[in-house]
């Protein structure tokens, strides 16, 4: 790191409050259904729901998805009575349709949480007639939770029905939701280094979750999980501090803090990531020549932006303008804030004219910004990223360095290949 | 409450910001929470549109919902006024908003803008898109020419018709419009307003002034027109120019109303597909069943022209709209089939999955359905995905459009020749079952099939595990890179550490 940076506390955040350009929770749904195969995601919510799980991701391409949503309609708003029974008979539809499904999500929606309709409630009471089923409930809803924060809720709502881990055994959880590729590198790099019980939240499977308890050490592998965080120290397991695994210094020092929570020492640390660390810097060399240098300005998106931004600024060089966030977790990230360059401006929550405007007196080389954005902005000659792809795309650990650094020059050098 | 997991259109507030966007200086003030500003990326995505809708969006939030949302709505339609200076402003609630009843429209109404202000009442929990889309232009409609008369006196000139329907994200509105106004063009009509798409407030209120108009999307643009029947005496074309015989209709009945001699235009109607129908290439398409769904006035046409125009037999119709459920059992009854009206996809795959056609006109939804039943489709109505908004010139109205319906339906199908040789060779590795119409390339039914083995024994159980979980489709580069390197190396096994060192040699 070049400039001495302030410490995480002195940094001046900018607040906004405005016009919001972001998902909703619900949109996570788009990635845990595929990350837990027997799991089902029911939403309770609107036309307007369902129609934004269809929108955000382009996910058609699923013959039938493992989520769907429960449309409230006019004759349901009547009274509450009807809209339990509305619902009880909607799952029993859907259990029928599909008698495979073990745990059962029922998701809140902001229609559901203004009428206070209670999905938590309403879990125990179908799961009191239909013990084969799983039935667990959160909230993805626009109101209560932005973006990523639904996985935050999906993987909270998990926490309590966690089996309870032997009061003397250590184990690391890792808590995130990881592509397969990325769980199993991981599961070899912490067998390499030393750490042996180590387990992943959430797994492929809901039927086989890692015990939790007093004895638990947990590493986030994701920035935006303060409520997950939370309901894990209630059941006593402790956070292992640490920068997130974004390029091959993020993920050593992510990798090199649970070694150290574990006992491991420096030099068998060290020797177990050599290679892999190795191979993350010569794969993110190559991208170098191409970033080093351009400005770069997130818009508020997945919460993953400061992360993000460090790992650009001191593993590319790129030169972070403002980072946007919808929500800054200063614990959580207190690490990460600790490693940016000194000048950048970190803003949460948005006021999203404002903030183009001031994307466009920056004028800066690559905008990170959500799809509703990206093209009016490539049509205003600014070059973006969309910031989905970072979420939809497996960009931890040493193995996926160099495709991180790929989506932010890809953009930039279809800008030079093109002569049309 | 209703189960769904796709849906054929969105909420009535979509359709509402289909015509803001369609209009030029008109902004929607939407009473909304965040997650609601999705509907921004279908427009700049799926349609590629340079510009954000025009639309605010409240973003309230649950710790609002104890305080003011009334304040928040007030202030944003200060500021979006402020900043965007419209000649005329939308409000309205979206299926959240509803709930909260903060009352837009007052709330507006006590700004005192001074520009038009439309109050939308749509009602989210019972009403959907193009619902959505047709009551918004009926009111900007009605209060940009409620107040005006009848004029005693026509205006000289030729003949002046009005459009209205397109809107933005419809289903190849850009094109058929091209296509339409050029066709008027020929027959000496002057196009007095197209709406809303690309028309100004001021342009609305100068609706008027045509002799007559042209209903081209009647999801969208019926309700306007049969306003303006009533209260301005304009008489109303509601022939839908799809197919060839279709757009001769049209042509003719414009110029009956227009008082106009369409014999020119009826004489040259400048469409090769009567003859490419007639080719005898063209020969294997006869009887090909087929079966079509999507909104109703494309389903409709789509039904007659490939009848009609294509010598297919239809085995199913039907439509996701039930507005037009009765004309979609009028129509369904020239076929001898039970149409299908209903917006449940699964029953529409249902349907399909019975009925084993040999092609499938669609939408995005049927598309997919086709896809993993192995049957062709082409897409021929709304809802559609970014590939129905080709860069190219490409109408479904209009003689030229009876062109594209041609070339788009039958292109999916095996042509002609290749039909034989799969039957003749069910077994051949190239033609056979599960491959797709060979001039679609190899995937063009995708069916996933493994690897082949390993060549020889040099990759390790955990490599070669690990390569099985690369997406099929680059999972070939990968391997051959990973050999490639290996062998550059001078390495006699391939671990996983080589894998992951070829990735890291070759990148991407």
């Amino acid at each position: 790191m070049s400039a001495a940076a302030p410490a995480a506390a002195e940094r001046p955040i900018l607040r906004e409050r405005g016009q919001r350009e972001v998902f909703c929770g619900l949109t996570g749904i788009v990635w845990l259904h595929r990350k837990m195969p027997d799991a089902f995601f029911l939403v309770v919510g609107s036309r307007t729901c369902a129609h934004l799980l269809q929108s955000a991701a382009g996910v058609m391409i699923f013959a039938e998805p493992r989520f769907a949503t429960a449309i409230i309609e006019e004759r349901d708003l009547a009274g509450m009575a009807d809209l339990d029974e509305e619902l009880d008979r909607t799952v029993s539809r859907l259990l029928e349709r599909r008698p495979e499904i073990a745990t059962l999500f029922l998701v809140g929606s902001c229609p559901s949480e203004v009428i206070k309709l209670d999905l938590a409630r309403a879990a125990v009471r179908l799961g009191s007639t239909r013990p084969q089923v799983r039935f667990l409930a959160y909230s993805g809803s626009g109101i209560e939770t932005t973006f990523t924060e639904g996985e935050d809720a999906c993987l909270a709502a998990m926490v309590p029905v966690l089996p309870q881990a032997a009061p003397d055994a250590a184990s690391l959880v890792i808590v995130g939701a990881l592509p397969d590729i990325v769980e199993d590198q991981f599961a070899r790099l912490f067998a390499e280094i030393g750490i042996d019980n180590v387990a992943f939240l959430p797994g492929r499977s809901v039927r086989d979750l890692p015990p939790v308890g007093p004895g638990t050490r947990y590493l986030l592998a994701q920035p935006f999980l303060g409520t997950t965080a939370q309901a894990l120290e209630e059941r006593g397991a402790v956070r292992i501090p640490a920068p997130f695994p974004f390029g091959a210094e993020g993920t050593a020092a992510w990798a090199g803090a649970a070694a150290a929570a574990f006992g491991i020492e420096e030099l068998a640390l060290r020797r177990a990531i050599a290679p892999a660390r190795e191979r993350a810097k010569r794969a993110l060399e190559r991208y170098r020549p191409a970033l080093a240098g351009k400005t770069v300005f997130f818009m508020p998106d997945s919460q993953l932006e400061v992360p993000l931004a460090r790992f650009l600024a001191s593993e590319l060089g790129m030169v972070p303008i403002e980072i946007g966030t919808p929500f800054l977790h200063r614990a959580h990230l207190a690490e990460e804030l600790a490693l940016l360059p000194a000048a950048v401006t970190v803003s949460e929550g948005q006021d999203v004219e404002r903030q183009l405007d001031r994307v466009r007196a920056a004028r800066p080389d690559l905008t990170v910004c959500g799809l509703g954005l990206a093209n009016p902005l490539e049509a205003e000659g600014l070059a973006t990223k969309w910031s989905i792809e970072l979420v939809f795309s497996p960009i931890h650990g040493f193995e996926q360095a160099g495709d991180l650094a790929e989506l932010f020059a890809r953009p930039l050098r279809r800008r030079d290949v093109l002569r049309v | 409450m209703q189960l769904a997991v796709w849906t054929y259109e969105g909420p009535p507030h979509v359709g509402a910001m289909r015509v803001a966007t369609s209009m030029r200086g008109v902004h929607y003030v939407l009473h909304a929470p965040q997650g609601d500003t999705y509907a921004d990326l279908l427009f700049t995505m799926i349609e590629r549109r340079r510009q954000r809708p025009p639309v605010t969006y409240t973003t309230f939030q649950a710790r609002d919902l104890g305080t003011d949302t009334a304040a928040l709505f007030r202030d944003a339609v200060i500021s979006a006024y402020d900043r965007f200076k419209p000649e005329l402003m939308l409000v309205g609630s979206s299926c959240t908003a509803e709930l909260i009843q903060d009352d837009p429209g007052g709330l507006a109404e006590a700004i005192g803008l001074p520009i038009p202000v439309v109050a939308l009442e749509l009602p989210s929990y019972q009403r959907k898109e193009h619902w959505g889309a047709a009551e918004t232009f009926l009111a900007i409609v009605k209060k940009m020419c409620g107040r005006l008369q009848p004029a005693t006196e026509r205006k000289p000139g030729p003949p002046r018709a009005n459009i209205l329907g397109p809107t933005a994200l419809g289903f190849r509105h850009r094109d058929d419009l091209a296509e339409i106004t050029a066709l008027l063009g020929r027959l000496g009509i002057t196009i007095n307003v197209t709406a809303p798409l690309g028309a100004s407030p001021a342009d609305i209120a100068r609706l008027p002034d045509a002799d007559f108009n042209i209903v081209l999307y009647p999801e969208t643009g019926d309700d306007a027109a049969r306003w303006l029947e009533k209260k301005f005496g304009q008489p109303t074309i509601r022939t839908v120019p799809l197919g060839v015989n279709a757009t001769s209709a049209f042509v003719a009945e414009v110029a009956a109303l227009a008082g106009v001699d369409a014999s020119g235009v009826l004489a040259d109607r400048d469409s090769n597909m009567p003859w490419w129908s007639r080719s005898v290439d063209s020969t294997y398409l006869t009887g090909k069943r087929v079966f079509v769904f999507g909104d109703a006035t494309h389903a409709i046409a789509a039904a007659r022209v490939a009848r009609d125009e294509l010598g297919f037999e239809v085995a199913g119709l039907g439509c996701y709209n039930r507005e037009f459920a009765r004309e979609m059992r009028a129509a369904a009854e020239l076929y001898g089939v039970e149409p299908l009206i209903t917006d449940d996809h699964l029953a529409v795959e249902e349907r399909i999955t019975e009925l084993q056609p040999e092609l499938v006109l669609g939408t995005q939804m049927e598309r997919h359905i086709a896809k993993r039943l192995g049957i062709p489709c082409a897409v021929i109505s709304s809802p559609a995905h970014v590939q129905d908004f080709p860069a190219r010139h490409s109408p479904q109205m209009g003689f030229e459009g009876a062109n594209v319906l041609f070339d788009d339906w039958v292109h999916p199908l095996a042509m002609g020749l290749e039909e034989h040789l799969l039957a003749m060779f069910r077994d051949d590795f190239e033609f056979h079952d599960d491959v797709g119409a060979s001039h679609l390339g190899p995937t063009a039914f995708a069916p996933q099939r493994e690897d082949p083995p390993a060549p020889d024994g040099r990759w390790t159980k955990e490599a070669e595990a690990e390569l099985r979980k690369i997406p099929f489709f680059v999972r070939g580069k990968a391997r051959r890179n990973t050999e490639a390197f290996a062998l550059a190396e001078g390495r006699s096994s391939i671990d996983l550490a080589t894998l992951y060192d070829a990735k890291a040699h070759h990148g991407r």
